[in-house]
């Protein structure tokens, strides 16, 4: 958007500079949170309904019971809820545009980056405090990993990595859209129907053919199979590739997309 | 270096629209440009040039002697902007506000806290300090506007239409916080579109409209102009009009300004009131009111782009005491 600033500090001090700035502006991101406690019950006790929901009115039909169904649900819940939560950045990000705080972090003497790094580190502190809720609402309902829990840092790496390659969507979303409410509709008529055609609910082999070869192509399938590979045992590594490679395909197209139509955006006001 | 802001020929196009057709200005240091116009004349992008926000397509701009596309990050360091589209977070109170601009220009902790609270303090917002910003008042949301954009002590401030649609109480109060802030030295420049506020803040004035400048000068430069007073005849009726327009063109030496029974006549010279007087007795015709004045900037404007300033709110205009 501008060209390089010269200042005389070297490379290494203005990314520390940037970082500082960046965490600064997470930090705000969750100050928003203790102001607007229902924005906090809106992205923590939504799953936790879907999760009680679906295990006691689907379990019974689906797994033949609420147990067997929560070792399946858990992971889906939690890689579904990830979806929807990264609609948050695009939303945090439309409304500071539309509302001119953009322009007034844009025009301090800060790392050009930071605003919307800021917004993108806290969307992944709202991903991972769903995520360790998520499990252990699992685990009061009686859900126990088969395997060991060495590889739940792991399981949180992988599900973040696909969170903040997701979270480049919505910023592309953030920035087309004309006001936060156009975000929130938008993503989640795009985020629902790629939620659901998923393995996220039920397991592939019941669907009709058509979606047998498409769900398991699906980023939300891979991902909700290589974190019941984490949690329970099964298939990991293949699934999870599949994730990663997913995660740098939508990176790759989406980062760069993003940040040209903001600078865009910035450019014709 | 006297001017602490000066732009040269500055162009921008908006896709097919020019919004900036070779602007100059220069603000000398410590002083106040108000900068004038009617909505979509270009004032706010002016602003936004000035403030780093946006590169210019031709022509350039320098803040405190820093170029804004080859140091923007040094000019930044110098401005504090507040406007209609640099606002703060309303879903914070207003002093974790002031200590998030605080920090991010790398005050510590402590300093970034003692700064906000002296400005909540300045700013008369101390009981609010602690209250989320969307439950404030238009006038004490400007307010806040303002301390945000001076947490960093800048040297140059840019007020884009600082007071639109604040009641003339709030207005006052924003007016008499710019003149402390100009008294300790701070160069401000201004945009509105109220001609009040830029008589009774502005040093000098620029007056722009699509994108040029029309005139630039001193409030009494540019009223001396169109002539030293005006005088007001309000009509009877719409058939005295032609009569007062032809009587006011006689005195005046060109034809006088008609706004609905109103017809505006500059006068050179005080004496000419007697003409007129005179002349209606002559004519045989009555007037309603009859009034001398200085004239506004708005007669300025007219007579310089044969347009009226449409304010885009209806906001009564408190005169200046």
């Amino acid at each position: 958007m501008m060209p390089e600033e010269r200042t005389p500090t070297g490379l290494r001090a203005r990314l520390m500079d940037g970082a500082r700035q960046t965490f600064t502006l997470a930090w705000r991101t969750l100050l928003q949170l203790r102001r607007n406690p229902w924005e906090m019950a809106d992205f923590s006790i939504q799953p936790i309904l879907f999760l009680v929901l679906f295990l006691f009115v689907f379990g019974g039909a689906i797994a033949g019971s609420t147990a067997d169904y929560l070792e399946f649900i858990l992971p889906g819940v939690i890689v579904m809820n990830l979806v929807f939560v990264t609609v948050y950045v695009g939303h945090g990000l439309n409304t500071d545009l539309t509302r001119g705080v953009f322009d007034r972090f844009r025009a301090l003497p800060i790392a050009r980056w930071s605003p919307l790094a800021g917004r993108i580190l806290a969307d992944m502190v709202k991903q991972a405090w769903c995520i360790v809720l998520l499990l252990v609402i699992g685990a009061l309902l009686g859900f126990r990993p088969s395997e060991s829990l060495v590889w739940l840092p792991v399981l949180i790496a992988l599900l973040l990595v696909f969170a903040l390659a997701m979270s480049w969507v919505m910023v592309l979303v953030g920035v087309l859209a004309k006001d936060p409410e156009h975000v929130q509709l938008f993503g989640f008529t795009a985020l629902f129907p790629v939620t659901f055609i998923s393995s996220v609910f039920v397991p592939v082999e019941t669907m009709p053919p058509l979606l047998q070869v498409v769900v398991p192509l699906n980023p939300v399938s891979l991902l909700a199979e290589a974190s019941r590979g984490l949690l329970s045992g099964g298939p990991v590594l293949e699934p999870a590739l599949g994730a990663l490679a997913w995660a740098g395909v939508i990176t790759l197209v989406f980062a760069p997309l993003s940040v040209w139509a903001l600078n865009r955006r910035l450019a014709q006001s | 270096m006297e001017d602490a802001i000066s732009a040269e020929g500055l162009v921008k196009h908006f896709g097919a629209t020019k919004a900036l057709n070779g602007v100059d200005l220069n603000v000398r240091r410590g002083t106040v440009l108000g900068l004038l116009g009617p909505n979509g004349a270009g004032k706010t992008t002016v602003v936004r040039i000035l403030a780093t926000l946006i590169g210019p397509d031709a022509g350039t701009a320098s803040v405190e002697g820093f170029d804004v596309q080859r140091d923007p990050h040094a000019v930044r360091q110098h401005l504090g902007l507040t406007g209609q589209y640099a606002s703060v977070d309303e879903k914070l109170t207003g002093r974790e506000n002031l200590v998030l601009i605080g920090r991010l220009l790398a005050l510590p902790r402590r300093t970034a806290r003692n700064r906000a609270d002296e400005l909540l303090a300045d700013f008369d917002l101390r009981d609010a300090a602690h209250r989320p910003v969307q439950t404030y008042s238009g006038g004490m949301r400007r307010r806040l506007d303002l301390a945000a954009s001076l947490v960093g002590h800048p040297s140059v401030l840019f007020l884009d239409e600082p007071t639109t649609g604040l009641d003339p109480r709030a207005r006052m109060d924003l007016w008499n916080l710019v003149r402390r802030l100009v008294a300790q030295g701070t160069t401000v420049l201004l945009t509105t579109q109220y001609l009040d506020e830029a008589d009774a803040l502005a040093d000098e004035l620029v007056v722009i409209d699509q994108g040029q400048v029309i005139a630039r000068g001193t409030s009494e430069e540019l009223k001396s102009r169109i002539g030293a007073q005006t005088l007001e005849l309000h009509a009877n009726s719409e058939a005295d009009l032609p009569a007062l327009v032809e009587l006011g063109g006689d005195v005046a030496g060109r034809a006088p300004e008609v706004d609905g029974l109103r017809v505006m006549v500059p006068l050179t010279d005080s004496a000419l009131l007697t003409t007129v007087v005179r002349g209606l007795d002559e004519a045989g015709i009555s007037v309603r009111e009859l009034m001398l004045r200085r004239p506004s900037l708005d007669d300025v404007f007219l007579s310089l782009t044969g347009r009226r300033v449409e304010p885009e709110s209806d906001v009564t205009t408190e005169p200046e005491s």
